[in-house]
């Protein structure tokens, strides 16, 4: 298994967060993680990138990635694999980005960092690019110069050059226009396709994972209540709560052909 | 009939950008809705100012009950202030932190003279069991509140003034979705209820088909089609409308459909391209296109759009046609 989660148990003081017995993502797979807010998604996702700590969380249990542990993993080890191995994009990608480089800048750096030479690094964020679909001429912006979209196929591409196993996408799709949102869920479609990444995809909007996800697994106060093949969970739901997420999103009904 | 609200081409400028670039639309006496649908930088949001008179029109004129905004002095402003309400995305922000909700929603009834001060307190108290909370939220601050709640009390003070016409821009954008369906459902008791006219402003079509008879769809600040919801919805007659509503991701797989792409993010607002302003991003583009501007015209009854192609979008083969 790429990335495997056992009892993991994440708690703040005298409050425990999450309590999720079990969570796996197999290259090549994408694995949705629903849940509103304070779900625990989040603090989750931070806490397979090594940071729940960083927030003043107690994490206990077992992350493995290829079968290496990676809680109680020494930091520099930690720091390796952060950024290289597991990727990580956020919803509002440009606030992700130091603004003060450009985005060629920010690949040298990333690239660098993780031992690329500078030739290497050029032509790995010249193939990541085209990778995303995006303009090569894009590396001379600032982050700030880039609309939600590019900066979000930005985002995905310096995961795509660090060559990354394993991508989590915290609610990646959430800020941006629906036609913008259905072109990144092609693009992680086709990542998964030609990279073979494993993708652990937390999102609020069932609809989306509902196109995007092979399995889900639905939260709930710190606990995954239903998790299955994502067809079956949306259209054959077992839990009380993952029935009443699914009534509650609004539909279009003009039009419908069924 | 006047309508309540009337916009007549109507433009709003920042700078170089037409943020708004002359729209025209009537929102009825409710119990009705509108809805304005659009992406980032489409000019719905400051649409909804300039309704409220919070950004002031390049030109054109936005009338309310059949009197320019614009020239509303003293009372009659005040007046005006009352009517029309406007209910915000993030309703933390619309809060003054500093203020419990019963000293907020009281403010409200007194600047506007509802009722007489010694009903105050017995007025508060039905505000909030009309939004679903308890006379116990008086005495709380917004922070105490969960994002619901919140977004309910700001529909209170909303509705403390009386109104008769509500701006709702994004009002359940920032809710988890089980909230959003609550809110939703509270937002249609009280526009039957109270007989209010919506003007809602959103990027959500599902959301503006619960509260919307009419839909509006803006493009680069332009009204880019127009008509019943349901119609619009079913049957678009501009490309763009076909691409939003394709784009929307569908739960349930029967109501799948083959998206409409379109190339390419949205054209800069300061420099929109000539003809269409659509046509570099639009799969059906010809030369026409490219050089005139379509007019938006009546394409069936109670059916506007700006395409030069509306007709042949809103035959069936659209789809098949696109790609």
């Amino acid at each position: 298994m790429k990335l495997a989660i056992r009892d993991l148990e994440i708690g703040f003081g005298d409050r425990r967060v999450v309590e999720l017995a079990e969570l796996d993502v197999a290259a090549g797979e994408i694995v949705g993680l629903v849940g509103e807010s304070g779900s625990g998604k989040s603090i989750t996702a931070l806490a397979v990138l090594g940071l729940a700590e960083a927030a003043g969380a107690r994490v206990t249990g077992s992350i493995e990635l290829d079968g290496r542990e990676l809680i109680g993993a020494p930091p520099s080890q930690l720091r390796e694999i952060r950024g290289s191995r597991i990727a990580m994009i956020f919803q509002h990608p440009v606030s992700a980005f130091n603004p003060v480089f450009r985005v060629g800048e920010i690949f040298l750096r990333a690239l660098r960092l993780h031992g690329a030479s500078r030739a290497k690094a050029v032509e790995r964020a010249r193939s990541a690019l085209a990778e995303v679909l995006l303009p090569y001429e894009l590396l001379n912006r600032y982050p700030h110069q880039l609309s939600g979209g590019q900066a979000q196929r930005v985002a995905v591409a310096l995961a795509v050059a660090l060559r990354a196993e394993v991508l989590i996408a915290d609610e990646a799709t959430s800020a941006l226009d629906v036609t913008v949102q259905a072109e990144i869920v092609e693009l992680l479609a086709r990542l998964r396709e030609l990279e073979g990444i494993a993708i652990l995809f937390i999102s609020h909007d069932l609809a989306v994972v509902g196109q995007l996800c092979d399995r889900v697994a639905v939260m709930r106060e710190g606990r995954i209540v239903e998790t299955g093949r994502t067809e079956r969970v949306l259209h054959a739901p077992q839990d009380p709560y993952t029935r009443e997420l699914i009534a509650a999103v609004p539909r279009i009904t003009a039009g419908r052909t069924a | 009939m006047t309508a309540l609200l009337s916009l007549r081409d109507v433009e709003v400028t920042f700078g170089p950008v037409r943020a708004v670039a002359g729209v025209s639309l009537d929102v009825p006496e409710g119990p009705y809705g509108v809805g304005v649908v659009g992406e980032s930088g489409s000019g719905k949001t400051t649409l909804g100012r300039a309704v409220l008179r919070l950004v002031r029109p390049a030109a054109g004129v936005v009338a309310f009950a059949g009197r320019d905004v614009a020239r509303l002095r003293g009372r009659e402003l005040k007046s005006f202030r009352g009517d029309a309400q406007i209910v915000f995305q993030d309703p933390g922000g619309t809060l003054d932190p500093r203020m419990r909700v019963g000293a907020a929603l009281g403010e409200a009834l007194r600047v506007h003279d509802v009722v007489p001060r010694a009903q105050v307190g017995a007025r508060i108290d039905a505000l909030l069991e009309e939004v679903g909370l308890e006379p116990a939220h008086t005495s709380r601050f917004p922070h105490q509140l969960s994002g619901g709640q919140r977004q309910r009390v700001a529909i209170a003070r909303g509705l403390a003034v009386e109104p008769r016409l509500l701006v709702l821009d994004e009002p359940t954008s920032a809710l988890d979705v089980t909230v959003q369906a609550r809110i939703l459902a509270l937002f249609e008791r009280l526009r039957d209820e109270r007989r209010l006219a919506y003007l809602l402003i959103s990027h959500n079509l599902a959301v503006v088909e619960r509260l919307c008879d009419e839909t509006v769809v803006l493009y680069l600040g332009r009204i880019v089609e127009q008509g019943r919801t349901e119609e619009v919805l079913a049957r678009p007659a501009h490309p763009y409308t076909h691409a939003l509503r394709s784009a929307v991701p569908e739960l349930d797989l029967a109501s799948r459909r083959q998206r409409v792409v379109v190339s390419g993010p949205p054209p800069d607002p300061a420099d929109p391209p000539p003809g269409c302003v659509f046509h570099p991003r639009c799969p059906l583009a010809a030369d026409v296109c490219r050089t005139d501007v379509p007019p938006l015209r009546e394409v069936a009854p109670g059916r506007l759009a700006a395409c030069h192609f509306a007709e042949e979008v809103m035959a069936e083969d659209f789809v098949a046609l696109s790609h």
